[in-house]
């Protein structure tokens, strides 16, 4: 069995602000990381392999330093690592991401299973999972809180839903976002790591894919635009009040009372 | 279609540092002694517009050919359904379809996928659509991704409707994507604004970087264009004269096969659900433990509102998730909620920020979160609540 794993290098930290003078964006953007919600999905796909000799790829898409989680999921137990990478999928957005992911998975080989995590912590929209499996033309199922049984041609698992929980079975190949908290990750495994100290993670370009028209990726590929940016406006009708504790507690009592929650 | 050029004779060592701490995405670089920008370019153009002057140069490219939108038209919105109701989210976007409709004076459609929907329908038609399309048929009674992209490819393929909206629901999230990557689409997520250009571009704004900004997209060169919007960002429009068209799309040409075979489907249960509580109280960062949020239950009680937190607390294992307030969580629209030691991060606020009154205490008289309460509370939650409880209940005893 085969398991494609797409995981994502994120900043560290989402502080950021606008100079207010300037414009300009203030980030800490130095300071990176694997995508938390990623590593349920290493999990997910790690706990398969152990139990039915699956093997695991991880793939992301990013500028070099995302070797970084890639080299993450090796030490973690993973089998391969590839890095997509090319100044011509600069300023994807998430239609030209999933497109691009989905040719470098199909480069990959044969697969049976795509493992995502539920969303990334910096776009926070949760549609490149189902929009790679779109691409791959494979169902997809989202919000897979359980593996409940791993067949020869299928997968159940069970997900849930705003108001039901649900389980499903899904034909190979196919494609699942995980939720957070379906397993407890793993820590990368130093001893495991020591054995990768040479290896070098390899980078495929827009020249190793098979779809070579450049108006499918990067920038060009990219339906939305950001027309601008700015600060969350501000509420001007408020009231602040300061004090002791009991002045402040009366303060609160009375503003309850006032809008009649007692 | 551009890129951007780096003018290697301008560049010294200060330009190198200048534009390194510049570029908000690490996408300056420099390899064999040349300043490059690599993949992380997002193409924001800051470097162009706010960089050492005439380093970097905005190169236009050729232009893809435009499409013709006049041949779409129509806002549309996906009415999500289950066994029992409609989601309300379907009838706020309704509402909110008919104001982007009228700047374009184009018609506001809805598409219905499901299997006996009659009892649907007129509620439906009441809340103003134009034209009101149904799928129907035995597989789609319960939502499956495969064959409803496939139902909605015909709606999408023969109506050919500007702009369609979804609920940003388990659903609405699962399913859009796929549509819009049919398609090859823009499809925002979680939009907290939607406004209508004159020429029938759809401006969605949603908050970005983990919720300190708010970014405005468009998508000028592709139809339809797509969005999501949560669960009470927008009002409950007003039912008005049925006026509108019920439509009944023939089938015959619809895929049918899937992979997905649903094998149970059990309700959940829903005490824990804050997103439709009247009184919310959400505490953030300074509880620490359980013991710390007994006081909070205590309160809640006293006043009948939900405990909600942020998402610390989840991660910190202190309540169950279906509790988190904010982007990854529910968005709440009570009568009253209680901010308790939340700073107030656009991710937790575009969550909540449609509350009727929003009351804040905190430490700090700098956070955020004071920017959009009506009362605003300096002080220590620890101190104030208990007191609050015993003003509370001496005041039953009267």
């Amino acid at each position: 069995m085969n398991i494609v794993v797409c995981i994502k290098q994120v900043p560290s930290s989402s502080d950021v602000l606008i100079d207010p003078v300037t414009g300009v964006l203030i980030r800490d953007g130095n300071n990176t990381k694997m995508n938390p919600y990623d590593l349920y999905a290493l999990e997910t796909a790690l706990r398969i392999k152990e139990s039915n000799h699956a093997k695991v790829a991880t793939i992301s898409m990013g500028p070099p330093s995302a070797k970084a989680v890639l080299m993450e999921s090796l030490w973690m137990g993973c089998d391969d690592a590839l890095l997509v990478s090319d100044r011509k999928f600069a300023g994807a957005d998430v239609v030209a991401t999933s497109y691009t992911l989905s040719q470098g998975i199909k480069k990959l080989g044969k697969f049976d299973l795509v493992i995502c995590g539920k969303q990334t912590t910096d776009g926070d929209t949760a549609q490149v999972g189902p929009e790679i499996a779109e691409y791959l033309h494979i169902p997809h199922v989202a919000y897979v809180d359980r593996i409940i049984e791993i067949k020869a041609e299928s997968i159940v698992v069970g997900f849930s839903m705003d108001k039901t929980v649900e389980i499903c079975e899904v034909t190979y190949p196919c494609l699942i976002t995980v939720e957070k908290g379906i397993y407890t990750p793993r820590l990368p495994s130093f001893k495991r790591g020591v054995s990768f100290r040479n290896h070098v993670i390899p980078t495929m370009t827009f020249s190793d894919l098979a779809d070579q028209d450049e108006t499918h990726y990067g920038l060009k590929g990219s339906p939305t635009q950001v027309e601008r940016m700015f600060s969350p406006q501000r509420n001007t009708d408020k009231t602040m009040v300061r004090g002791s504790s009991d002045e402040l507690s009366i303060a609160l009592f009375e503003k309850l009372k006032e809008i009649k929650i007692i | 279609m551009s890129k951007i050029h780096v003018n290697q004779q301008l560049v010294t060592s200060e330009v190198t540092d200048q534009l390194i701490k510049l570029c908000p995405f690490n996408a300056f670089e420099v390899v064999n002694g040349e300043l490059i920008i690599n993949a992380g370019c997002k193409m924001c153009k800051l470097c162009v517009k706010k960089g050492p002057k005439d380093v970097c140069t905005l190169i236009e490219e050729s232009v893809l050919p435009k499409i013709d939108k006049s041949e779409w038209v129509g806002v549309a919105v996906y009415v999500e359904h289950d066994e029992e109701r409609i989601h309300p989210v379907s009838f706020e976007l309704i509402g909110k379809a008919k104001e982007l409709a009228k700047v374009t004076n184009h018609p506001v459609y809805a598409v219905l996928i499901g299997h006996e929907t009659d009892r649907f329908h007129s509620e439906i038609l009441a809340y103003g659509v134009d034209r009101f399309f149904v799928y129907e048929h035995p597989l789609w009674r319960h939502f499956n991704v495969e064959l409803y992209s496939n139902a909605f490819e015909d709606f999408v393929c023969n109506i050919k409707p500007s702009t369609i909206l979804f609920g940003g629901t388990s659903l609405g999230r699962s399913f859009a994507p796929r549509i819009a990557a049919r398609y090859w689409t823009g499809l925002t997520a979680d939009c907290t604004m939607l406004d209508m250009k004159p020429n029938t571009d759809l401006i969605q704004i949603r908050p970005a970087f983990g919720g300190n900004i708010m970014a405005q997209i468009i998508c000028p060169n592709h139809r339809p264009q797509m969005a999501t919007v949560r669960y009470k960002i927008f009002k409950m429009p007003e039912k008005q004269e049925i006026t509108g068209v019920i439509e009944r799309r023939p089938i015959d040409k619809i895929n049918l096969h899937t992979d997905i075979g649903l094998k149970s489907i059990e309700k959940k249960e829903t005490n824990l659900d804050i997103s439709e509580a009247d009184i919310i109280i959400a505490c953030g960062r300074p509880f620490k433990s359980k013991e710390d949020l007994e006081m909070v239950y205590e309160l809640a009680d006293l006043i009948g509102a939900k405990v909600a937190v942020t998402r610390p607390l989840i991660e910190a294992g202190l309540a169950d998730p279906r509790r988190q307030i904010g982007l990854s969580g529910r968005t709440v629209a009570p009568k009253m909620i209680l901010n308790l030691g939340i700073s107030g991060a656009v991710q937790y606020t575009a969550g909540m920020n449609g509350s009727e009154n929003i009351i804040t205490i905190n430490t700090d008289p700098n956070a955020q979160i004071f920017d959009i309460s009506h009362l605003g509370i300096v002080g220590d939650v620890f101190q104030i609540v208990p007191k609050l409880i015993e003003q509370i209940k001496q005041n039953q005893n009267w």
